[in-house]
């Protein structure tokens, strides 16, 4: 593969960045959004291109450095790309979602003084993208990780004069600061024990590395790949919202709807996951990170999900749904079957960001207005944004022959089939979740577009249906939610399509044992009609049918008997409540102290006014000495003299 | 018969004389000349009392050189003097204390 030509898929998006940024004014609204849709539609079709050099045109993975930028005592930082299928296989879900939002965002944000701008920071944020799932050593990683959190908290807070996208913006940030902390100690500890950044010299280290020990707090010793392993875990916690640091995301949502679709469903949150499928090497040899890596996402995806039913703002449900798939990911990440991973990945991507889109087309057409309870019925109003929205939900709950059905039910399996440590409650959280994301991805569908229209009458009469450059990107995200995943589980899954870019011990091959069983999709989905989640999905939509579209009556008598639960949920479990009044509040104690006691008593007052000071004093003392007259300097010279000649006669 | 010690006792008496013309006086500038002639004179009756002592005549070589600086000083403190009255009406040590900071 040709190096420049990989160098143009993120540069082309910087660029028609930096135009559409610096001289957005300049070059007006209609300029800035065709600089910057052309820089991603070439960029995606590079990226497809790369895509089918790799299938089709047998060409070997590419793997080099591009630039270095420095080299110090021996460690390199450069710019490097490995591009193989796992790349190639991101970079053009990523540029086919930005560019899906690219276009939807003509007419999202058509109305908006900010236009360049927000054209300017998706650009931006394609090429961060890139430049993460591309790099071929942890610089580089950790600079598009931290440029996607940048473009983030820029996006989070595009409308910077509402105080509540101020504060969802810090957060997103202060919680992705916790996470990047953990990551840059397992990019030291790699450092540490390798002495490289570069992926080969880490993979390749890998099997000596897990025989290390590392002596951390009070002698215990650890094993080193579980150290590194669960502090690049902890990064990947932040960026992917796992419980605790899932706290930003449902926040995140006070940015314009195609951010939420781009950033905060379809590729940047997926980044954590990525980074995990990508170190499979380094987490294959630590089984104790792994079922970390579990645990974790099985709370994840079971206790976020329960939070979506309670949620009334379309785009939070939407929110709650993400987190909840992200935790799906991550379990699948934690029972070695980072293929299903990347797989559901893949899927996810393309139906949430269609849910989301499809959101902020209702947003749009009930002008600004998020609240469910005041919509309903718009079935009839808005036919294309209701069947594709349909396509999506359905995808997501798992519907035999959609994209979704095929990764989740994979993933599901892959659980079932998993020995490690912690797969019994994994299993259960994620069979429960089946249930769960049923139940309220279909309480939105049906409190969105069915039953009676709850708006009120002045909303009634300036609503309008959204334009096709609005529906256009629906409709692109809606065929391949639909087939994607019936086209690729095949070769994606069993066969051989990630070659040697993930790695996976054989006996913690969970993949492997099921590719034996596996005869085709769509015996896959015939053989899932009688199976377990097929049945709980149906179960949750029926539920939510009859619970909010057929007998609200009994919601409510629900939610009454269950009332400490559903305050409990209301209340997010009380993470933000735990988060601000004791974790802030304690920082801000501490801070104040250090600052009272360190800042302004120890530096302030005696190191810097206090040598001022005493310099001070001790010149009002000697001043009285310096008297201008003649007589007392020689009077103090000669006692001077006397003194010294004094001293120097009697004692020596 | 006068000895080395009865020399060095004058030289010294006429030393802690001119200094002590110099603490003392606070009233003419002038005074503080004189003084300071009188400070170069103990010290070259110094020498000249070690120079017979001794027996050389280096030191009374010595006397001459500081005779001359002394008088080329005294030319250089009169000329001072008269510009410093010219400039401030004044030659009296109290008031002159602008060497202070």
């Amino acid at each position: 593969m040709n190096p420049s030509l990989l160098l143009a898929i993120p540069l082309l998006p910087l660029l028609a960045a930096v135009i559409a940024g610096l001289f957005g004014k300049l070059i007006g609204r209609a300029m800035a959004a065709g600089l910057t849709i052309l820089g991603v539609a070439a960029s995606c079709f590079l990226a497809c291109t790369v895509l089918r050099d790799l299938l089709i045109g047998g060409v070997e993975p590419f793997n080099g450095t591009v630039y270095q930028w420095l080299a110090t005592d021996g460690v390199t930082l450069q710019v490097g790309f490995l591009v193989d299928k796992l790349t190639a296989l991101m970079m053009v879900v990523v540029t086919f979602v930005s560019l899906c939002v690219h276009v939807y965002t003509i007419g999202y944000m058509h109305d908006d003084a900010g236009f360049q701008r927000f054209f300017s920071y998706i650009s931006l944020f394609t090429f961060s993208m890139l430049m993460l799932v591309m790099a071929n050593n942890f610089m580089q990683l950790f600079f598009g990780w931290e440029a996607v959190g940048v473009v983030s908290y820029l996006l989070i807070g595009f409308w910077y004069t509402r105080p509540s996208a101020i504060f969802a913006n810090l957060k997103a940030f202060l919680v992705n600061r916790v996470g990047d902390f953990g990551f840059l100690l397992g990019i030291a500890g790699v450092l540490y024990f390798t002495g490289s950044l570069n992926y080969d010299a880490a993979f390749a280290a890998a099997p000596s590395i897990a025989g290390k020990t590392i002596t951390l707090f009070g002698g215990h010793p650890w094993s080193a790949m579980t150290v590194i392993c669960i502090c690049l875990f902890i990064g990947a916690m932040g960026k992917s919202a796992q419980v605790p640091l899932h706290v930003w995301l449902p926040d995140s949502m006070e940015g314009p709807t195609p951010i939420s679709a781009l950033i905060h469903a379809a590729t940047m949150v997926t980044a954590g996951i990525f980074m995990v499928a990508r170190m499979s090497p380094l987490f294959e040899y630590s089984d104790t990170a792994l079922s970390f890596v579990l645990v974790i996402g099985a709370t994840t995806a079971l206790f976020m999900g329960f939070l979506g039913i309670v949620n009334n703002d379309i785009k939070r449900v939407v929110a709650y749904s993400t987190l909840s798939q992200l935790g799906y990911m991550t379990v699948a990440l934690g029972v070695s079957a980072y293929k299903v991973a990347i797989f559901h990945l893949m899927t996810h991507a393309f139906f949430k960001a269609l849910l989301f889109l499809a959101a902020g087309a209702v947003i749009v057409a009930m002008h600004h207005e998020q609240d469910m309870r005041k919509m309903g019925g718009l079935r009839k109003r808005m036919p294309v944004t209701y069947w594709t929205s349909l396509i999506g939900a359905l995808a997501l709950i798992g519907t035999p022959f959609f994209s979704g059905f095929y990764s989740k039910d994979a993933l599901i399996e892959a659980v079932g089939e998993s020995h490690r440590a912690g797969a019994g409650y994994a299993y259960f959280c994620v069979m429960a979740g089946v249930f769960v994301t049923a139940l309220y991805t279909f309480r939105q569908i049906f409190m969105v577009f069915f039953g009676k229209e709850r708006m009120d009458h002045h909303a009634a009469e300036h609503f309008h249906d959204v334009g096709w450059n609005m529906k256009a990107p629906l409709v692109a995200l809606a065929i391949p939610s639909l087939l994607i995943g019936y086209l690729t589980i095949g070769p994606l899954l069993f066969g051989d399509y990630f070659g040697g870019a993930i790695f996976v011990r054989e006996s913690n091959d969970v993949v492997g044992e099921m590719g034996a069983e596996f005869s085709g999709p769509v015996a896959f989905a015939l053989h899932a009609l009688t199976s377990l989640p097929f049945a709980l999905a149906s179960l949750g939509v029926i539920s939510a049918w009859y619970l909010f579209l057929q007998n609200p009556a009994a919601a409510d008598r629900i939610a009454g008997v269950l009332a400490p639960v559903r305050r409990v949920l209301d209340n997010k479990y009380y993470f933000d409540w735990f988060n601000e009044n004791v974790i802030a509040r304690c920082s801000r104690l501490l801070g104040g102290a250090l600052w009272r006691g360190g800042d302004r008593a120890l530096i302030d007052g005696i190191l810097v006014d206090g040598s001022a000071k005493s310099v001070g004093r001790a010149a009002l003392l000697v001043r009285v000495v310096q008297s201008g007259y003649l007589y007392s300097y020689a009077f103090w010279m000669i006692t001077g003299l006397v003194i010294l000649v004094g001293l120097f006669l009697y004692r020596l | 018969m006068i000895t080395l010690g009865h020399m060095l006792t004058l030289s010294a008496l006429l030393f802690a004389l001119s200094v002590a013309g110099i603490f003392i006086n606070r009233k003419n500038v002038l005074l503080l000349l004189m003084c300071l002639e009188l400070l170069l004179l103990a010290v070259n009756f110094n020498f000249v009392a070690f120079s017979r002592y001794l027996g050389q005549i280096d030191g009374q070589v010595f006397v001459f050189f500081i005779l001359t600086v002394a008088a080329a000083e005294s030319a250089i403190g009169l000329a001072i003097l008269v510009v410093l009255f010219r400039e401030r009406r004044s030659i009296n040590v109290e008031e002159l204390n602008k060497l202070r900071g």
